[in-house]
C-alpha cells in the first residue's frame, strides 16, 4: 500500500479531530472560498465550458481506452527523442529507479518539482534511506517539508497552514537545511515568497540531478508537460544535468493536438487563472539546452488495479487540478489530513480504495466520506462522475465484508430493512409499530419542533449519533398509507390533511 | 394519464402530511392521483451505503408497484434521482433483464414535483396561498442529480403572501446525506451548523425544501437551538390555501402538530 | 518477466471488456473576439506584466529604456542590437544568476488567456537564460498573436523544449492570496511591435 499516511485513524474518527481544530476551519474556509470564487470567474468567461469539459474527458477516456498501446508509443517516442524509459511495477520499484540513477551520478541530493506521484510512492522517505536529500522546492511543499508536516491539499500542499503559522516554520527550520530566513521576515505572502526564492536559489544552482512528475505524456510525440506557477519547475527542469520523471501511466494522451482542451481546462479548474504561469514541454533531450541525461519511469502502482474497475477506471482521468477539492463542503470543515492520503477531497475517496483495494479499514472509510451533494462531479474539467463512484466504492467495501462470519450491525440493519421494503404488508406492520413508539414518545417527550410537532431530545444507543446535536421528529401516530386506507386517500375524511 | 404518487418511505412513516400536500394539490390542478398501495421505498437508502443485492428486491417492489402509470411523481428530488439514476444500477447487479426492462419502462417516468407541475403539467402559479416570509433551500440531489433549476422558485414566486427571501450559499449541501449522517456525524453537524446559521441570518419565518430528509436534519438542528425556524416541504407550501390559513391553525403550517399532538393529549 | 510486459499485460487484461474507439470532439473555439492584439496587451496586463507597444524602428530604444541599465544578457540571435549586453554563449546558472536581466523573442502569443510561448530558437536562446535572470524583457510582433490556445499548439513544433509564459513567476501557495515572484523572472516586460 502506498500513498496513505501510516497509522491513520478512520475517516470518522481523524475528521472528529479536525473539526475541533479551530485555526485549521478559519485556514481551510477562507482559503477554499477564495479559490472557488477565482474559479467560478473564469469559467464563467469560457462561452463552451461543457463542450471544453466533454472535449477535456474525452481526450482523455481514448487514451485509456487504449492504454497499452499508447503507452508504446509513449516509450518509443521517448526513446527516438534520446530519453531513457523505465517501467515501475509500484512504488518500491520506481524508487529504486530514481536512487540508482542519482547514485550513478554521484550525487547526495536531488531538487523536486511538486509531484503528486513521487509523494503516492514516498519518494523522499526512500531516497533518504538511501543518503539522498531530496529538497522540495514548491512553495508549499517546501512550508510542508520544513514543518515536517504532511501534505493536506493536491496543489496547495500546505493550505492547512496561514501566513504566521509558515513565518513560523520558516523562522525555526530554514537554517538548520540551507539558508536561514532573514531577520526581518514578516507574515507578509511576498516576503515569506522571498524568502523561499533566496533559500532555494543556491539548491537549484548546485543541484545535479532534478526528479519531476508530468502533467501530460504525449504519446506520439514522446512530450513531457509540466504545469507550474513559481518556476521552480523551470529551475528544476532546466539546470541540472541529468533529469528523472516519474510518470503515472494514465498521464498519457494519444497526440500533441489533444493537449488543447486539457491545457485550457486544467488552469481555471485549478488556481482559477485564464493560463498558469509557467508550463514547460520536453521531449527527451535538446543538445546544448537542459539536462543531457533523461529518464522517465513509467509508474503503475495501483493504476492497472484502477483500469480493471468498469465504473471506478474514470478516476484514471483524473488531471489533478483540485477543483473537486475546493468546493466540497466535507473537505471544507475537515482539511485533507483526515483522508490519511496524499490523495484527499474526492478524488482521493475513491482513488486511494481504487489504487489500493479495500481491505484495510482506513481505506474503506473513504468512500462513506462523503454526503455525495454531487457538487464534485459539477466542477471536475474532465467530468469524472466521483458521486457514482463513490457509491460503487461503497458497494466494494460492502461486498468483501460479505463472507464475514459475524455480520455488522449495519449489515444486520439493511438486511432487515430490505426484507421490510420488498413487500408493502410487511412495511404496514413496521409503520403500526413506529407509530406505538411514536405515541409513546409523545406522551413522554418534552421536546417540541417549532410548529409544535413532538420530538425526540437526545436518544441513547445509535440514534445518539442523530440526536446529539439534532432534535428528531417523533413518529406519527397514522403514517401516510394508514390514512390513505382509512379516508380513501382523503375523498370520504371531509377535508383532507388534517387526519383528525 | 395515470399518474400515481410514490410518497417515500420516509413521507409515509414520518411526514404523511407531506404526502397529503401532494394529493391535495394535483387534485386541485385536476390530476386525479392514484396511491399504489404495493409501494414501499426507492431503495436508496440501500444504494448508497452501499448493499446493492439488498436493494435488488427494494427495486423489484418498485417496479411491480408503479408498472403502467404514465407518471410517477414523488415530493423527494432525492427519491426521483434514485429511481432515474440508480435503478438501473441496481438491475444491472441483480442480472435480471426483466427487472432492466421494468427499470427502463419506470425510471424515465418518474418525477420530482416541481418537475411535474412545471414540465408535465405546465404550471407555476398553483393558486397557493401563504402568507410567511419564507427561504428556499434547494436540495442537492434535487439541483445536481436531476437539475429541478428554478422551477421551484418559479412556483413559489407565484404565491400569494409569500415573502421569499434569497438564503446565503443556498447551493451548499446541507450535510444530510443519508448514513453520511450518522456514519461521520461529527461533519454532518458541522455542516448543518454552517446551513442552519444561513437560514437564521435570513429572517425567515420557515424553512422550505424539497426533501425531507434534508428538512429532517436541518430543522432538527435550528429546533435544538431554539431558532424559532420551522421547515416545512414545498408542497405544504404550495398546497396551502386562504381556506387552509384561516383555519385557527393552519393546516398548511401546523397539520404535523396535529396529526400527533391530538393523540398525545 | 519484465515490469515492462508485466505492466502492458496488467492494462491489456484491465481493459479486455471495452472497445478503445470513442469519439474525441473537437474541442470549442472561442468566439470572435474583435481586435486580437489589444486583447493579448490586455490580458498580459491582467497579470501584472509591463507591456509597451512600438513601432518597428523604435523598437531598440524601447529595449534600452526597458533594460534601465541592469546587466544583461541576450542569445545569439536577438536581431537588434542591445548595447553592454553580454551574448549567452554557455554561460553557467551561476553566471546567469549574476546578471540581472535578459532580452528575448518569443514564438507565439496567445491572445486570449495572455500568454507567451518561447520555443528557444536562437533568436530566444537556451532557456536557462529567460529564467534565471530577474527580468525578462521578450519581444512579440503583433503578427505573431493568435486568438487562442489551439492556434498555439497547431503553430508549435513539440520537438523543441517550450516555455509558455503567463506574466511573471507566481504563487498562491500561502492562503491561496497570488504574489508576484518566486523563482522565475519577478518582472516581465512583453515589448510589442507594429
Ligand atoms: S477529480 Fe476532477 S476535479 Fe478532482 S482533481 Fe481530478 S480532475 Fe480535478
Amino acid at each position: 500500500m502506498s500513498g496513505t499516511f501510516v497509522g491513520m485513524p478512520a475517516f470518522p474518527t481523524a475528521a472528529r479531530a479536525a473539526l475541533g481544530d479551530t485555526q485549521l476551519r478559519r485556514n481551510l474556509a477562507h482559503a477554499t472560498h477564495t479559490i472557488r470564487d477565482k474559479r467560478a470567474r473564469v469559467v464563467a468567461e469560457v462561452e463552451d465550458w461543457e463542450e471544453l469539459r466533454i472535449a477535456g474527458a474525452a481526450v482523455k477516456e481514448a487514451a485509456l481506452r487504449d492504454l497499452a498501446t499508447h503507452l508504446e508509443t509513449l516509450e518509443a517516442s521517448l526513446v527516438r527523442a534520446g530519453a531513457t524509459v523505465h517501467w515501475a511495477r509500484d512504488a518500491e520499484e520506481a524508487c529504486a529507479i530514481v536512487a540508482s540513477v542519482t547514485r550513478a551520478h554521484g550525487a547526495d541530493e536531488v531538487v523536486k518539482v511538486k509531484s503528486m506521484a513521487t509523494q503516492e510512492i514516498g519518494l523522499n522517505e526512500a531516497l533518504e534511506a538511501e543518503g539522498i536529500a531530496a529538497w522540495e522546492t514548491d512553495l508549499a511543499e517546501l512550508i510542508v517539508q520544513l514543518g515536517e508536516d504532511l501534505p493536506s491539499h493536491i496543489l496547495v500542499p500546505a493550505i492547512h497552514r496561514n501566513r504566521a503559522e509558515i513565518r513560523e516554520i520558516f523562522r525555526r527550520r530554514m537554517g538548520a537545511v540551507g539558508r536561514p530566513a532573514p531577520e526581518a521576515l514578516t507574515d507578509e505572502p511576498a516576503v515569506l515568497a522571498g524568502a523561499a526564492r533566496e533559500h532555494l536559489r543556491e539548491k537549484f544552482l548546485r543541484a545535479r540531478v532534478a526528479v519531476s512528475g508530468a502533467n501530460f505524456a504525449v504519446a506520439d510525440t514522446g512530450t513531457l508537460v509540466v504545469v507550474e506557477s513559481e518556476g521552480n519547475g523551470r529551475m528544476c527542469l532546466t539546470l541540472p544535468e541529468v533529469l528523472i520523471s516519474v510518470v503515472g501511466i494514465e498521464k498519457v494522451v494519444a497526440t500533441w493536438d489533444e493537449l488543447d482542451p486539457l491545457l485550457r481546462l486544467l488552469p481555471r479548474s485549478s488556481t482559477g487563472e485564464r493560463m498558469n504561469p509557467y508550463t514547460s514541454t520536453w521531449s527527451g533531450l535538446t543538445p546544448g539546452d537542459g539536462p543531457q541525461e533523461v529518464h522517465v519511469v513509467l509508474l503503475d502502482n495501483g493504476r492497472t488495479r484502477a483500469l480493471a474497475d468498469e465504473v471506478g477506471r474514470q478516476a484514471l482521468r483524473c488531471i489533478r487540478c483540485s477543483a473537486c477539492l475546493n468546493v466540497c463542503p466535507v473537505y471544507e470543515r475537515v482539511g485533507g489530513h483526515a483522508y490519511g492520503s496524499v490523495y484527499p477531497g474526492p478524488i482521493g475517496a475513491i482513488l486511494n480504495p481504487l489504487l489500493n483495494g479495500v481491505s484495510d479499514e482506513q481505506t474503506a472509510s473513504l468512500p462513506y466520506a462523503s454526503s455525495l451533494c454531487g457538487a464534485c462531479f459539477e466542477v471536475c474539467p474532465v467530468r469524472i462522475d466521483i458521486p457514482s463512484v463513490l457509491v460503487d466504492q461503497r458497494a466494494a467495501v460492502i461486498d468483501s465484508h460479505r463472507g464475514d462470519r459475524v455480520p455488522k450491525q449495519e449489515a444486520l440493519a439493511m438486511k432487515a430493512a430490505a426484507w421490510t421494503f420488498a413487500d408493502a404488508r410487511r412495511l404496514r406492520w413496521a409503520e403500526r409499530a413506529s407509530g406505538l413508539a411514536g405515541r409513546v414518545l409523545g406522551r413522554f417527550s418534552r421536546t417540541t419542533l417549532p410548529g409544535g410537532r413532538t420530538a425526540a431530545g437526545r436518544l441513547p444507543g445509535p440514534a445518539a449519533g442523530w440526536t446529539g446535536a439534532r432534535d428528531l421528529p417523533a413518529p406519527p401516530r397514522e403514517s401516510f398509507r394508514q390514512w390513505w386506507d382509512r379516508t380513501d386517500g382523503g375523498r370520504d375524511g371531509g377535508r383532507q390533511g388534517d387526519g383528525s | 394519464m395515470k399518474v400515481a404518487l410514490q410518497v417515500t418511505c420516509v413521507n409515509d412513516a414520518m411526514f404523511p402530511d407531506t404526502g397529503k400536500a401532494v394529493v391535495r394539490l394535483l387534485r386541485r390542478l385536476g390530476v386525479d392521483v392514484d396511491f399504489p398501495a404495493a409501494q414501499t421505498c426507492c431503495g436508496q437508502p440501500m444504494v448508497n451505503t452501499g448493499y446493492l443485492d439488498e436493494a435488488v428486491p427494494v427495486v423489484r417492489a418498485f417496479v411491480d408497484a408503479f408498472a403502467g402509470y404514465d407518471a410517477i411523481v414523488t415530493p423527494s428530488g432525492s427519491c426521483a434521482g434514485s429511481a432515474r439514476h440508480q435503478h438501473a444500477i441496481v438491475a444491472e447487479r441483480s442480472g435480471d433483464p426483466a427487472l432492466a426492462k421494468a427499470v427502463e419502462q419506470t425510471a424515465p417516468r418518474t418525477y420530482e414535483l416541481t418537475e411535474f407541475l412545471v414540465d408535465v403539467l405546465g404550471v407555476t402559479d398553483v393558486g397557493a396561498y401563504f402568507p410567511h416570509r419564507v427561504t428556499y433551500h434547494p436540495t442537492c440531489h434535487s439541483l445536481r442529480m436531476l437539475g429541478v433549476g428554478d422551477r421551484p422558485r418559479q412556483l413559489l414566486e407565484q404565491v400569494r403572501g409569500i415573502q421569499l427571501v434569497d438564503l446565503p450559499m443556498a447551493t451548499e449541501c446541507c450535510g444530510f446525506g443519508g448514513t453520511f449522517a450518522l456514519k461521520n456525524a461529527d461533519t454532518s453537524v458541522a455542516m448543518g451548523a454552517d446551513k442552519a446559521r444561513h437560514v437564521r441570518d435570513t429572517g425567515a419565518e420557515v424553512l422550505v425544501a424539497g426533501d425531507n430528509s434534508c428538512l429532517m436534519h436541518i430543522g432538527g438542528m435550528l429546533s435544538r437551538q431554539r431558532a424559532g425556524v420551522r421547515v416545512m416541504h414545498l408542497a405544504e407550501v404550495l398546497a396551502a390555501t386562504e381556506a387552509s390559513e384561516g383555519d385557527s391553525d393552519g393546516p398548511a403550517v401546523d397539520a404535523r402538530a396535529e396529526s400527533f399532538e391530538g393523540d398525545a393529549r | 518477466m519484465s515490469a515492462r510486459d508485466e505492466i502492458l499485460g496488467r492494462v491489456r487484461a484491465a481493459l479486455a471488456d471495452v472497445a478503445p474507439a470513442v469519439d474525441v470532439p473537437t474541442a470549442p473555439r472561442v468566439p470572435n473576439r474583435g481586435d486580437l492584439v489589444a486583447l493579448f496587451v490586455e490580458r498580459v496586463e491582467d497579470y501584472r506584466a509591463t507591456v509597451t507597444r512600438c513601432a518597428p524602428g523604435d523598437l531598440a530604444d524601447v529595449v534600452v529604456a526597458a533594460l534601465d541599465g541592469a546587466t544583461t544578457v541576450v542569445p545569439p540571435r536577438l536581431g537588434i542590437a542591445v548595447p553592454g549586453a553580454v551574448v549567452d554563449d554557455g554561460l553557467s546558472a551561476a553566471e546567469l544568476d549574476r546578471i540581472d536581466a535578459v532580452v528575448t523573442r518569443a514564438r507565439v502569443g496567445i491572445a486570449e488567456t495572455g500568454t507567451i510561448v518561447l520555443d528557444h530558437e536562437p533568436d530566444q536562446g537556451r532557456r536557462a537564460i529567460s529564467l534565471v535572470p530577474d527580468l525578462h524583457v521578450c519581444i512579440v510582433d503583433a503578427s505573431q498573436v493568435v486568438a487562442d490556445v489551439p492556434d498555439a499548439i497547431a503553430l508549435l513544433d513539440p520537438a523543441r523544449p517550450l516555455t509558455w509564459i503567463s506574466g511573471p513567476s507566481a504563487t498562491s501557495d500561502i492562503e491561496l492570496d497570488r504574489v508576484e515572484g518566486v523563482h522565475g523572472p519577478r518582472t516581465l516586460h512583453v515589448v510589442l511591435v507594429g
